[in-house]
């Protein structure tokens, strides 16, 4: 079977963000960026699920700027057989990502569709989820396994107080967990093997798919600094403190 | 204006997470409506219907929605979402899971994690880990909201709601439930806990997470751990706290060789006081601890439990 798997281009996870000086977002120039984390487990698990016989083909897919093509590079030197960049310059909510997303997958009927639980830039943990809804697909949302059995996928979920795993029908919807896997990394032959592999470049408008969402931005602001505290020399002072001056004992 | 609430289940009963999404509600205002959905639930019902600022209760009590899976829970919403102008559920692992449905099968954004209401179509979300606080206005006909519960105080339990039964079916041939395996823990709950106290890479190994037995016991804390601890084994994943596990925000968060990576000060860097243990004195949880105690976790833990 086919496997669809999606991925972002996002500022890389190291670095201390700085909110603009006109709280309009965080600026982004000159910062270092790289795929979402996990969304390079998403494209991990997607590869090893080819290398054990169950996939076929693995297509990587993102909705994002030109730049991002970088990304999709990775994803092809990770293992990847092809790649299909859906070039846009406006903000992309989830919502649009999905709808997006929905029409490669009636476009290209996969088996299953891998995606990273969230990106590590909005934090919003949608977009698999809204997928699986608009494609009318079971989902099987923040995996840290993922067994493919026939014509179902067993999943095993981190929820809450611990792990709960279901069953799903083929095709599904898959968002992976941190603890899926640990990506490989890209090795220098496949690099450059990568930048011959065939990458399709689409518009929203090729599916007639509106990016503008309802949703406006007003203000990014830093968050309430703490601030700094004191060392203390001893456990007796700490407990004096934290029962006398913070009052918490 | 008119509230949905999806109440939060742990093991069929009513999870605390429910008050703090109602108190989000009522600074939205309008009249709020629970909805309790899952198999044998009249307890949790009941135990929703006397939260502050309900005026009604609607129980789905069937086996289709038993485990509160995705496809059925988002199937019920989208049948019961008419009518109201917000629909809420908490940032559990649940709620993420089924609001998105929702929202897409509704044509509307979702705003997930809202930590501040400024006013019905107006909230304040994080991004990039915390390390930003966005504002966000929707101008969506239907908001689909997830509430941090850190953000909010909960409500009390003087209410009586009436509670009327909700007769949707829905059909689910895509997904069924296999297995559940629950950490046990006598323990206060992680996301609720006044005291917590977690360890980092700097415990060594698992075993060494004993040490933090008798202290935890001693306050009534809850134990936790950084991703640097999880990954390497020492200790289960749901005890994480940080940007990918639980968000806590107690009274005091005790930081035992952890050194404060962003994507754990993303978990807890709104306790109310920081304590941490670390013997590298340039450690980045220094920055943003309020008593910091340079030395080796090994000496201090003993000290420390004898001491408190």
């Amino acid at each position: 079977m086919k496997v669809l798997v999606a991925v972002k281009r996002v500022i890389d996870y190291n670095v201390k963000i700085r909110v603009k000086a006109d709280y309009s977002d965080v600026d982004l120039t000159n910062v270092k960026m790289a795929m979402n984390p996990f969304c390079e487990i998403a494209v991990e698990e997607a590869v090893r699920l080819k290398e054990r016989g169950v996939a076929t083909e693995v297509v990587a897919v993102t909705v994002s700027p030109k730049a991002a093509q970088e990304q999709l590079r990775t994803a092809l030197a990770l293992g990847a057989d092809r790649a299909i960049h859906i070039e846009t310059d406006e903000r992309a909510e989830s919502l649009a990502v999905a709808k997006l997303l929905a029409k490669v997958v009636e476009e290209e009927q996969p088996g299953l569709v891998v995606l990273g639980k969230q990106a590590i830039d909005t934090d919003n943990n949608q977009t698999g989820q809204m997928l699986a809804a608009l494609t009318g697909l079971p989902q099987g949302t923040f995996a840290s396994e993922v067994a493919v059995d026939g014509d179902k996928v067993n999943v095993t979920r981190e929820i809450d107080g611990g792990l709960q795993t279901i069953a799903l029908t083929l095709p599904a919807i898959v968002t992976t967990d941190l603890r899926l896997n640990e990506p490989r990394y890209a090795k220098l032959p496949d690099i450059m093997k990568a930048k011959k592999k065939p990458l399709d470049v689409k518009t929203p408008a090729d599916f007639g798919v509106e990016v503008a969402s309802k949703v406006s931005l007003l203000k990014v602001e830093s968050p309430a600094e703490r601030k700094g505290g004191v060392k203390v020399a001893s456990v007796d002072e700490l407990i004096d403190k934290l029962k006398n001056e913070a009052k918490v004992l | 204006m008119s509230i949905l609430v999806l109440a939060d289940l742990h093991e069929g009963q009513l999870a605390g997470a429910t008050a703090y999404v109602i108190a989000a509600a009522q600074q939205i205002g309008g009249d709020i409506d629970v909805l309790v959905a899952g198999e044998g639930v009249q307890a949790a019902a009941e135990a929703a219907a006397k939260l502050d600022g309900v005026s009604k209760v609607r129980v789905a009590d069937n086996v289709v929605y038993a485990h509160q899976l995705a496809e059925p829970m988002g199937a019920l919403l989208v049948e019961l979402a008419d009518g109201y102008t917000h629909v809420l559920a908490s940032a559990s692992t649940t709620g993420k899971n089924v609001l998105p449905r929702l929202a897409a099968l509704k044509d509307v954004s979702q705003l997930s994690d809202v930590l501040a209401v400024d006013s019905a179509d107006t909230f304040k979300r994080p991004i990039y880990a915390g390390n930003a606080i966005a504002t966000v206005k929707s101008d969506d006909v239907l908001k689909v909201i997830t509430v941090r519960t850190t953000g909010f105080d909960a409500v009390g339990d003087g209410g009586s709601a009436t509670i009327e039964a909700v007769d949707t079916v829905v059909d689910n041939a895509q997904s069924s439930f296999v297995k559940q395996e629950l950490a046990e823990s006598d323990r206060p709950e992680l996301g609720g806990a006044k005291v917590v106290i977690s360890g980092g890479r700097g415990m060594g190994n698992g075993d060494n997470f004993k040490l933090l037995d008798g202290i935890a016991d001693k306050l009534g804390a809850a134990i936790g751990a950084s991703r640097a601890a999880v990954d390497a084994g020492f200790v289960p994943n749901d005890m994480q706290v940080g940007q990918t596990g639980k968000i806590v925000a107690p009274d005091l968060y005790i930081a035992v060789g952890i050194s404060g990576a962003i994507q754990h000060l993303a978990g807890m860097k709104d306790s109310k006081v920081i304590v941490a243990i670390n013997k590298d004195d340039e450690a980045p949880i220094f920055q943003v601890a309020d008593y910091g105690l340079v030395g080796d976790l090994f000496e201090f833990l003993p000290e420390i439990e004898s001491k408190i």
